[in-house]
């Protein structure tokens, strides 16, 4: 997993270090649901190691993927644990324009992807999207590609590594290295035995452990609440007696307050979700990023690649329900021990309040940070007092303290399984991404290009050890300096604009040339990272990146990507008019307008995946209306 | 899926039975006793009808999927 992450959870890892007590205590049914998970993935790498012997298998999976599977796996790979957390978190801060994250910040793309795109990737034959720019524009742009995306996904398989860990202190109290080592161990079997197969089987399998977890949190949540009525009332009650810059309705209404920045919680504006997140970003991390990618060439024919991702945006439409409902719920049904509202704070609040055998450690420091907050003054004291029961738990804690309190044995083990899964997919997804990225990309294309297509799939398996042993030292690492999860995780965002004016002016438009490809990739990168370092060095660059002193930070990433995507789009454009283009015969199968598209068999129209395009673009406007 | 001979389908079947019966005989343990977990809406007995869904669905994707019978 990988892309998405709120803000927030920027440091969750490192904070909730901080936390005390763990908030569950598993029982030995739920023990034995999750040793029932670890010994099904285990059974299931072993059982395709017999189908992982050549390269076509190990790194492609034989492409041989169904619709259904290649769907699954496309939007379970981007469904990971750190951003299910995040995003219930930021649903208890903003509301439900977190939504936004999931219906315009997905659906558009992957659709686009799915109708559009696909027949380039897949008729080009390509196994990645480094692959994809080599035929395109040469050997410089994709190995500025697959540098970045090696390091990027190596990184982040450690955070989620790491986060993983914290997140089972946190929740469980296990030991973080304990937590390391298994997953660590059980990523790298499965992974090294069955390759991308194997990968892409766990993640189905961690779609449905999610579903099946996290589903019952929501619906419980709802019946003691009184409905989406009676939810709504609470939340509005709640937002009036806590004060607050924002109505408290706004936490409702997806675009109605989007027309300035100050008259929504999140501090942001429609033309930065419109354009920032629901184009760049959205058609960049979609359309472009390796990993998700990845998984739809892995379809079995054509049709079975362009239905996939039309597949996977009804259940990402409908994640909503299982992330952004059970935060919006913990507003109103959280509680402390002795009944009263539970509120949750931020993650700094809760560093400035860390404890030691029960006792803050800087009183001044944690009064400071709880006077920023609702809090109210009685609970402040009783935190300062260190009474038990009192303890301060983040944004990023909802979803686990939704489950903690709904979930009974057995189904609280699924919970925590759901969690479990959520985190080793996204390990296993970037490692076997990095397996891939480096054999094909950069050891077969620079350093050994005769070698056998068994030898290939041996640099794999050995690269998937390495990148596990690589992740458990980039786990450490951030567990020993908190503040390079803010940079891993930016990676990402540096990363995704450049690259989609890369490949959106390269598969569009004939004229775009070898240099410009490379050129306009590596300034946009330099750009949008000197963007970045700009707005952390100085915090008050971001109403110059936004346009508006209003801008808050989740504003940053949209407007960033904007502005990076403009400029790689302008260097690219002038450098193409300055320097020689390829023959358009050589662009066949990689340029729309120089490409005969394959025609596919006629299907009946339930079959074909323009029906569905059309379904689910109007479900889409629908939802956006109707929580307008 | 298409080119192997135990579809995911069929080991997702698997999981899904076991935890079905684990969790559902938690919940009529549960009925059957009258000693109830310390949760939110513990008399609602969700083990028993979210176990018994889980169950359902386990069962369906085994015999639905079950090797030899797939496409």
């Amino acid at each position: 997993m990988h892309g998405f992450v709120p803000a927030s959870t920027a440091s969750l890892p490192a904070f909730l270090l901080f936390s005390a007590e763990p908030l569950a205590h598993l029982r030995s049914l739920d023990i034995a649901v999750i040793a029932i998970y670890f010994a099904m993935v285990i059974w299931i790498g072993f059982y395709l190691k017999g189908q992982s012997n050549t390269s076509e298998e190990f790194f492609m999976a034989g492409r041989e993927m169904t619709a259904w599977i290649a769907g699954l796996s496309f939007v379970s790979a981007n469904l990971g644990s750190l951003e299910l957390m995040g995003w219930a978190g930021s649903a208890y801060q903003y509301g439900i324009l977190a939504t936004h994250w999931y219906w315009i910040g997905a659906i558009p793309a992957m659709v686009f992807l799915g109708l559009v795109m696909m027949p380039f990737y897949y008729v080009c034959k390509t196994h990645s999207v480094p692959g994809y720019l080599d035929l395109r524009y040469g050997r410089g742009a994709s190995t500025v590609a697959a540098i970045s995306f090696a390091i990027e996904m190596i990184l982040m398989s450690g955070v989620n590594m790491f986060a993983m860990a914290v997140v089972m202190k946190v929740v469980l109290g296990w030991d973080i290295s304990f937590s390391i080592i298994v997953s660590s161990v059980a990523v790298a079997l499965y992974v090294g035995l069955g390759g991308l197969r194997s990968a892409i089987f766990n993640e189905v399998l961690q779609f449905v452990l999610i579903w099946g977890g996290a589903l019952l949190v929501p619906i419980l949540g709802l019946i003691q609440a009184g409905g989406v009525a009676g939810l709504k009332t609470q939340i509005m009650h709640n937002m009036q007696t806590m004060g607050g810059g924002v109505a408290g309705d706004s936490y409702f209404h997806m675009w109605r307050d989007l027309g300035s920045f100050s008259a929504n919680p999140m501090g942001v504006h429609w033309t930065g979700i419109v354009f920032g997140l629901g184009f760049v970003i959205s058609f960049g991390y979609w359309t472009t990023d390796f990993l998700v990618v990845q998984r739809v060439l892995a379809a079995h024919n054509l049709r079975a690649a362009r239905m996939a991702p039309i597949i996977a945006s009804f259940f990402k439409m409908a994640t909503p329900f299982i992330v952004i409902l059970p935060g919006l719920l913990g507003l109103v049904l959280l509680q402390n021990p002795d009944g009263s509202r539970r509120q949750l704070v931020g993650e700094d609040v809760v560093a400035a309040c860390t404890t030691t055998n029960g006792q803050v450690e800087d009183p001044a420091a944690c009064s400071a940070a709880m006077s920023k907050t609702s809090l109210p003054a009685a609970y402040q004291q009783n935190v300062l007092n260190g009474v038990p029961g009192s303890e301060l738990h983040s944004f990023n804690q909802a979803l686990p303290l939704m489950m903690v309190r709904y979930l009974g044995p057995g189904l609280l083990g699924l919970g925590i399984t759901a969690l479990i899964a959520g985190f080793m997919s996204g390990m296993a997804g970037n490692v076997s991404a990095f397996s891939t990225v480096w054999t094909y990309d950069i050891y077969k294309a620079l350093i050994n290009k005769r070698g056998s297509d068994s030898h290939y799939v041996l640099v794999g398996r050995l690269s998937i050890m390495i990148g596990v042993a690589i992740s458990i030292g980039a786990a450490y690492l951030v567990m020993h300096a908190h503040g390079i999860m803010d940079y891993v995780q930016a990676l990402f965002s540096i990363f995704v604009a450049p690259l989609l004016a890369s490949i959106l002016l390269g598969m569009f438009w004939t004229r775009a040339t070898k240099w410009a490809g490379f050129i306009g990739l590596l300034s946009g990168i330099v750009f949008s990272a000197s963007l970045f370092m700009w707005v952390k060095l100085t915090p008050s660059a971001l109403a110059d990146v936004a346009l508006s002193p209003d801008a808050k930070p989740m504003a940053e990433n949209v407007f960033r990507a904007l502005w990076a995507f403009l400029f790689s789009t302008i260097v690219i454009v002038i450098t193409s008019l300055l320097t020689k283009p390829r023959p358009v015969a050589e662009l066949d199968g990689l340029v729309y307008g120089a490409t005969k598209l394959p025609t596919e068999e006629p299907v009946p129209w339930f079959k074909s995946e323009y029906t569905w395009a059309v379904v689910v673009m109007l479900i889409f406007a629908g939802l956006n209306i109707l929580f307008w | 899926m298409h080119g192997s001979k135990i579809p995911i389908w069929f080991f997702i079947g698997v999981l899904l039975v076991a935890y079905g019966l684990i969790i559902t005989a938690y919940g009529l343990f549960e009925l059957a006793t009258g000693q109830l977990a310390n949760v939110a809406l513990a008399r609602l007995h969700a083990p028993v009808w979210w176990g018994a869904v889980l169950l359902a669905l386990g069962i369906f994707y085994m015999v639905r999927f079950r090797p030899g019978k797939a496409n």
